[in-house]
């Protein structure tokens, strides 16, 4: 038992680093795109990483696919996100610097 | 305990501060992304009270949708070029409204902590009458059978409000194509997730349908999820919004509403109207639960995309 909780305490906390780090990047990193770059590869390796800690508490195989699941779906909807918000960056930086957009 | 303990007070005061900071902030922008956040730490506290129904709901409608919708109106407001907020209420009335406020907050406290201990409310009642509504979850049982009119009204609800967006349509496009046409690369990696995604969303959404009988789930978490399948299918330039006078959008549109009236209409017969009769429970509601799913998923993507802007 003691041996699981120190796998789920140390994997956690590994996530948790991987999340501060997202958060440093996006709130250190100069652009935009780098800013989003540091938030979404960060946050989906952190997630991934919980999900493992968070494994080891589990009883059955069906819960840990469920926790699978969790971090595949989390990281495809982050990536639709970022290529979403991307794109909405790439039509609005021109009208920051000065150019006319219209849309 | 203690851990739990030290969870929930940091969540209350998170809670705070992020509503704070919505209602308090200068900037518009600042204040949605605050009111989004509010509502995924709001669907946290219902997941700690075990509210998994309502804590689904908030986080998808109340967090997802509402500020999406949000977003949609504060880009529309910078189109029109008005950037910040307008020069609002004087202080005084700020403070008069800050004060009400919170005297009714400090009420509703006081009124909790004087509830006495062990009160249940009508959680014996609803546990009582389960086994006769036809499904196993007391929320659906509530939701869809017990007082099965409050939902019927709520779908009805969300009717009106798409009917007072289209409402805005200018003449020349009445009819026409809602929101603005979207471009995307056919190679790209947004297609690619259009693409990808919807089956598994769509899976998602039967399974939350279906699961509503018996655990946490139901019509309005599954049509959230798949309005928002059809509008990464719209953004990744997949398929077009379809035009607001199309006569199968239209149906969509009312068939949860009118399938839940039909049954509401079959319990007159049996003698109360909206009453579920108690042989043929499980059947109406799920069909009353799908048709509603398919209303409340179309209502919702068509919220988010706006008035008609082009013509059919």
């Amino acid at each position: 038992m003691i041996a699981l909780d120190v796998m789920t305490v140390l994997l956690v906390c590994t996530g948790l680093v991987f999340f501060v780090a997202g958060t440093a990047g996006l709130l250190r990193f100069p652009d935009f795109h780098s800013r989003l770059h540091a938030l979404t590869k960060a946050d989906n390796l952190g997630l991934g990483f919980i999900a493992l800690g968070v494994a080891f508490q589990m009883t059955d195989a069906w819960s840990v696919a469920k926790l699978a699941l969790v971090w595949m779906l989390a990281g495809l909807a982050a990536a639709s996100v970022a290529q979403l918000v991307a794109r909405a960056a790439l039509d609005r930086l021109p009208d920051e610097s000065g150019g006319e957009h219209k849309g | 305990m203690t851990a739990a303990l030290l969870f929930d007070a940091g969540l209350c005061l998170l809670v705070l501060v992020v509503a704070f900071s919505a209602v308090a902030g200068r900037g518009l922008f600042g204040a949605i992304a605050f009111f989004i956040i509010y509502g995924m730490l709001i669907a946290l506290a219902w997941l700690r009270l075990e509210g998994v129904d309502v804590a689904l709901a908030e986080a998808a409608i109340g967090a997802g949708l509402t500020g999406m919708l949000l977003i949609g109106a504060w880009s529309m407001l910078k189109q029109l070029g008005v950037s910040g907020l307008p020069g609002g209420p004087s202080v005084p009335l700020r403070i008069a409204a800050g004060a009400v406020s919170g005297l009714v907050a400090l009420a509703l406290a006081a009124t909790v902590l004087a509830l006495p201990d062990g009160r249940e409310g009508l959680s014996p009642a609803v546990a009582e009458s389960l086994g006769r509504s036809g499904v196993d979850n007391p929320v659906t049982a509530v939701l869809l059978n017990f007082r099965a009119y409050d939902t019927l009204l709520e779908s009805v609800v969300l009717l009106i409000a798409l009917i007072a967006v289209w409402s805005l349509t200018p003449r020349a496009v009445w009819g026409g194509v809602p929101g603005l046409a979207q471009h995307a690369r056919s190679d790209g990696v947004l297609s690619m997730f259009g693409r990808l995604l919807p089956p598994l969303g769509l899976v998602v959404a039967i399974y939350l349908v279906w699961a509503g009988s018996s655990q946490p789930g139901g019509a309005f978490q599954a049509g959230t999820v798949l309005a928002a399948v059809w509008l990464l299918v719209v953004m990744a330039g997949l398929y077009d919004e379809p035009p607001a006078s199309s006569r199968n959008l239209r149906l969509a549109l009312v068939a949860g509403p009118g399938v839940f009236l039909a049954v509401g209409a079959v319990g007159a017969a049996f003698g109360v109207f909206m009453g579920i009769p108690e042989g043929f429970a499980k059947p109406l509601i799920l069909s009353i639960e799908f048709a509603l799913t398919v209303s409340i998923a179309v209502t919702l993507a068509l919220l988010v995309a706006g008035r008609p802007r082009r013509p059919a």
